[in-house]
């Protein structure tokens, strides 16, 4: 039984250990260098997208839930008003932040100069 | 997208069964499928399941009741009270009789989301066409009901704002951010449920055995504040399209 539970944990460990291994080997697609650079320009551009709109939605919404906390402690009575008003305001914010996302994620699977 | 997906199962079932009586009923129709050999989307076979739940759950639960609620009854009807507290509390004590078209709006989101955790399926909401759907169906339930409530003229003159002399600008603002509405509700619901599943899947790829387990518990939260807000934002709608002149300045 003993025995059991070490080779079970040993063969969890290097299933994790190797799992980064097993997803390698994909096929390397041969890249046209003419098009290499709009290729990276791509990726470059849809990194700096969800960059930037990640920092700008977390110092909006860090915004929101701060002036929440506040409200909340110095009106208790009024919690439930402010929680929904809150997560209507986060939601709004988020959503924005979603946008950038699908853009971003549009860029960056269309591989925009990959193909010919 | 498409090396990421794999058919299901319970689509290849489907299809296997209904494939051959859709084909037929669409080549009557003039519609070539695109895949003759699986002519359902897994999305429609994903709705379907979630359609079949819910009536199965809450068309049964609701045989049957008593004065004095049994357990299954009793947590059936917390679920009905919390839209119905929602309704009152955005649209006033008149809201109560939208809770057939907002609760199952509501209950459909939510086992929607909530489908794509359980193994072998995946949420029909990360399609943007069945979120697309969903929108729309708000949008034309709430100019609907707002025609109902005030009548169609009245309706339509509440476009136009307040002064007359502002109304050739007031008007195209008005129908652009009406017809927002529709998309920006579609693209939430969509962008959140599959940025969701698009992360889960990224990060089982880098370690498939215990790292997805934290993301999937905040996909369980999301999938929640999603429903959530796709219901409040309907009550919004609503409540904006059936409130009548003097109250809502």
């Amino acid at each position: 039984m003993k025995h059991l539970k070490a080779l079970g944990s040993l063969l969890f460990f290097v299933l994790v250990a190797s799992s980064p291994l097993l997803a390698q080997g994909a096929a390397e697609a041969a890249v046209n260098p003419v098009k290499a650079s709009l290729y990276k320009l791509a990726l470059i551009v849809g990194g700096a997208i969800i960059t930037l709109t990640a920092a700008a939605g977390a110092f909006c919404q860090a915004k929101a839930i701060s002036s929440a906390c506040e409200g909340i402690s110095r009106n208790p009575g009024a919690a439930s008003h402010i929680r929904f008003l809150l997560i209507f305001g986060l939601v709004l914010i988020e959503t924005l932040v979603i946008y950038a996302l699908l853009i971003t994620i549009i860029i960056v699977l269309i591989q925009w100069g990959n193909y010919a | 997208m498409e090396e990421l997906e794999h058919s299901l199962y319970i689509v290849e079932l489907f299809n296997k069964i209904f494939g051959k009586p859709v084909v037929a009923l669409l080549g009557l129709l003039g519609i070539e499928p695109k895949h003759p050999e699986s002519p359902i989307p897994d999305y429609i076979v994903m709705c379907i399941m979630v359609a079949a739940f819910l009536i199965v759950v809450f068309g049964l639960a609701s045989r049957r009741l008593s004065i004095i609620p049994s357990g299954r009854q009793s947590v059936l009807e917390i679920i009905v009270q919390m839209f119905e507290s929602i309704l009152t509390d955005i649209i006033g004590e008149q809201g109560k009789k939208y809770l057939p078209m907002i609760g199952t709006i509501g209950l459909f989101i939510f086992s929607a989301n909530m489908l794509g955790f359980v193994p072998g399926f995946m949420s029909p909401t990360s399609k943007l066409n069945v979120t697309a759907g969903c929108a729309l169906a708000v949008f034309v339930y709430y100019h609907w009901q707002g025609m109902k409530a005030q009548g169609a003229l009245k309706y339509l003159k509440h476009f136009t704002g307040p002064i007359p002399a502002l109304a050739p600008l007031m008007l195209p603002i008005e129908i652009i951010s009406h017809f927002s509405r529709p998309v920006s509700l579609s693209l939430r619901l969509f962008g959140n449920i599959f940025a969701e599943k698009l992360l889960i899947v990224i990060i089982a790829s880098v370690m498939p055995f215990v790292l997805p387990l934290p993301f999937m518990a905040v996909g369980i939260f999301t999938a929640i504040i999603q429903a959530f807000v796709f219901v409040l934002l309907a009550c919004i709608y609503i409540a904006g399209a059936v409130a009548h002149e003097g109250e809502h300045s």
